[in-house]
């Protein structure tokens, strides 16, 4: 088979993955104002700059199945970004939680000899083999989310800042409480065996301790609603009088809202985490117990797609005086509150 | 009723090409037995030995053991966790977390004693509240009323089921595969109406009924209650019962007594459905939502539900009484653990051991009542 029926193929799949994409958007949901990226910075493609339309170059985009809410988003403003250049082709894999099938996604990539890699990878050791192989192709990969086991297999990292979003929490909750050293802080975390949740309880617990307090009673769902609200439903019963909790996720924050109103307690204030559209409301009104939520961009793999391009197009980021793109970027994790909610409201992700 | 001895193992595949294949079928070693089930009135005259009257026999004597489980988990509950742990809104919460397992755990009672299983029922939970919570969310009908939202969901669950029971019993295919299918195709579904989406639920007259309580017990409490007492009276004492027990102990004996078989086992499924579609009720009052999540692995922990409460998994013998202390005996698990702060991991292997050790002593009391 020729490289060129091979393009054209891959282009054939793209379309309609990207067909199946924009049907999926037209089924059911209200068709409600998405916020994409064009409308959230100055730099819609403005003339000049690295913005500036190059030669077209060809990214592979591959991600975890939009399950939930956040991921969900990263995809969707992935290709959204993407969209925004005329010289971009963008090839979107299936989303995936098979790490199989997700390998083979990759060296349909890497046979096809695409440009660049943009990879959300399920399970970032499992992909580590599959991008070394990429990156020996001479094909880069940019490493988004999770990370890979070998920093020799992606030519650039973006990271969320998990335990960063522990500290901000933690810190938040220090601020509010600080002058009670006996107060109940209580903690509902996601899936308690991935290394995001372990690194986001240890950030938590290292920020409390600043202040001398501790988690008094935690709890893990799943990041889903039905598992956030029944592991609420339990932890009020376990602790009769709460000062804070933090809750690790904003999709199962709706079953964690739900419990407790069930409940009918509010003598607590609530931090969320990640940043959905739907906690920033709670925040806004202002009668919530929800007073914070911690922020986990979702725009990490828009980044990727971005400085895909500058690679492949042989640019450097214009804002930085080095000549080449930087290996690691790490997103800050920025609390979100009454005070700055009206910022941020308009880009959060809908759950 | 006297016990129906038919020794040999069944042959893998029905005896009969004209009937819908049962776990039996695919469980070498399982032996075909006649009708057993609580409420059945006596046994055979035999030995009065205190093991064997908790094997066998009235549904309040066979249900001992769990009765005896959970009066254990609960002292412990108490020595651990003190007046928390008896508190009325502590023991409202396990009651109300109960319920959506406990409601279809009901239905899938009817279809392993009928000699079935159905996998589907977590996603097809899923599917109905997306469904339901689809048609009050969106433009199309931003003002639905509550009671169309009720009966979406239980028709979805209901579909669902006769799907199944169709495909089962008419296309002859093992109910293990036919419901993982639809395990597979619902979720897709789901996610596809939902464009896997948290939807709220927006409806206030839903949420006012479905959350309120009664005589200080919240709706879906008794939701639950209500269908357990209808499930009891369903089996032990109408027709569609015995017929169901029967179907399930010896398929062949009970079409030549004269049961359609096959119109059976599709009624079985619909019912499972129809329990899942009134569960779905309960998860969208509970969490205020319908999520493509929704559901995720309940289909296994309602098959322990139910196999810890006594029922035989080839078939056969059913008890809905069982099933409830089984999803009671879960969820006040899960409770203690949470009220003493304890890993979840810690909790997954009690939950295993209790798994075990609760079938192990099942098929102690079952041997007795048999060999004597």
């Amino acid at each position: 088979m020729t490289a060129s029926t091979m393009r054209r193929r891959f282009t054939v799949a793209a379309g309609i993955s990207v067909a199946a994409l924009t049907l999926a958007a037209c089924t059911g949901n209200t068709p409600e104002e998405v916020a994409t990226d064009s409308d959230m910075q100055s730099a819609a493609p403005a003339a000049g700059g690295n913005d500036e339309e190059g030669e077209t170059v060809t990214i592979g985009f591959s991600a975890p199945a939009a399950d939930h809410g956040w991921m969900g988003a990263m995809t969707t403003q992935a290709v959204d970004e993407a969209a925004e250049y005329g010289d971009v082709e963008l090839l979107v894999a299936e989303g995936t939680n098979d790490v199989n099938l997700q390998i083979s996604q990759m060296e349909t990539f890497i046979n096809d000899g695409v440009d660049a890699i943009v990879v959300v990878p399920f399970d970032g050791a499992a992909l580590t083999g599959v991008a070394l192989e990429a990156m020996e192709a001479g094909i880069p990969v940019i490493n988004v989310d999770r990370e890979f086991s070998d920093p020799n297999a992606a030519r650039v990292t973006i990271l969320g800042d998990n335990y960063g979003m522990g500290v901000s929490a933690g810190e938040f909750i220090c601020e509010q409480l600080g002058d009670q050293p006996d107060a109940v802080v209580a903690e509902i975390a996601g899936i308690d065996n991935l290394p995001l949740t372990q690194d986001r309880s240890q950030g938590f617990a290292d920020a409390l301790s600043e202040c001398g307090l501790d988690v008094d009673n935690r709890v893990a769902a799943d990041f889903t609603v039905q598992g956030g609200e029944s592991a609420t439903a339990n932890l009020l019963q376990a602790a009769p009088e709460i000062h804070a909790i933090w809750n690790h996720d904003d999709d199962q924050g709706v079953g964690v809202l739900s419990a407790i109103d069930n409940a009918g307690r509010d003598e607590f204030i609530l931090v969320g985490g990640a940043g959905s559209a739907n906690m920033m409301r709670e925040i806004e009104s202002g009668e919530s117990v929800v007073q914070a939520t911690v922020v986990y961009p979702a725009t990490q793999a828009a980044d990727g797609i971005r400085i895909a391009r500058l690679l492949a197009q042989g640019n450097a980021m214009s804002d930085l005086v080095e000549v080449e793109v930087p290996r690691t970027i790490q997103l800050f994790a920025p609390v979100v509150t009454a005070d700055n909610v009206e910022q941020y409201l308009p880009h959060a992700f809908e759950s | 009723m006297s016990e129906n001895t038919v020794g040999g193992t069944a042959a893998a595949g029905p005896a009969d090409p004209a009937l819908p294949p049962t776990n039996r079928d695919v469980m070498p070693g399982s032996h075909t037995r006649g009708p057993d089930n609580e409420g059945s009135g006596k046994k055979s005259a035999s030995a009065p030995s205190a093991l064997r009257r908790l094997g066998g026999g009235t549904g309040v004597a066979r249900n001992a053991g769990l009765v005896i489980a959970l009066v254990l988990l609960c002292i412990v509950g108490f020595v651990t966790a003190g007046d928390r742990f008896l508190s009325t809104d502590n023991i409202t919460t396990i009651l109300a977390s109960a319920a959506t397992l406990g409601i279809i755990s009901i239905g899938m009672t009817f279809v392993i004693t009928g000699g079935g299983i159905d996998l589907s029922v977590g996603s097809v939970l899923g599917l109905a509240t997306v469904w339901a919570t689809t048609l009050a969310t969106q433009t199309m009908a931003a003002d639905t009323h509550w009671i169309i939202m009720v009966f979406t969901a239980m028709a979805v669950g209901a579909v669902a089921g006769l799907i199944n029971g169709a495909i089962v019993a008419y296309g002859r295919v093992v109910s293990f595969i036919a419901t993982l299918a639809m395990l597979i195709g619902a979720r897709g579904l789901a996610e596809i109406i939902s464009n896997r989406q948290t939807q709220l639920v927006t409806v206030q007259p839903f949420l006012d009924t479905f959350r309120a309580d009664i005589l200080g017990l919240p709706v879906t409490v008794w939701m639950f209650i209500i269908v357990a007492i209808a499930g009891w009276v369903l089996l032990n004492r109408t027709t569609f019962g015995r017929r169901t027990i029967a179907v399930g102990g010896n398929p062949e004996a009970a079409r030549l007594a004269g049961i359609k078989v096959k119109r059976h086992m599709m009624y079985l499924f619909t019912l499972a459905g129809l329990t899942v579609g009134i569960a779905a009720v309960t998860m969208m009052a509970r969490t205020r939502s319908g999520s493509s999540t929704n559901g995720t692995l309940y289909e296994l922990d309602a098959i322990a539900a139910v196999v810890v409460g006594g029922t035989l998994l080839i078939g056969g013998r059913g008890t809905i009484l069982g099933t409830v202390f089984g999803v009671l005996i879960f969820q006040t698990l899960t409770n203690i653990f949470v009220l003493n702060n304890l890993s979840t991991s810690a909790q997954a292997i009690t939950k295993g051991v209790i798994l075990v050790a609760a079938v192990l002593l099942q098929q102690r009391f079952a041997s007795r009542a048999r060999s004597s």
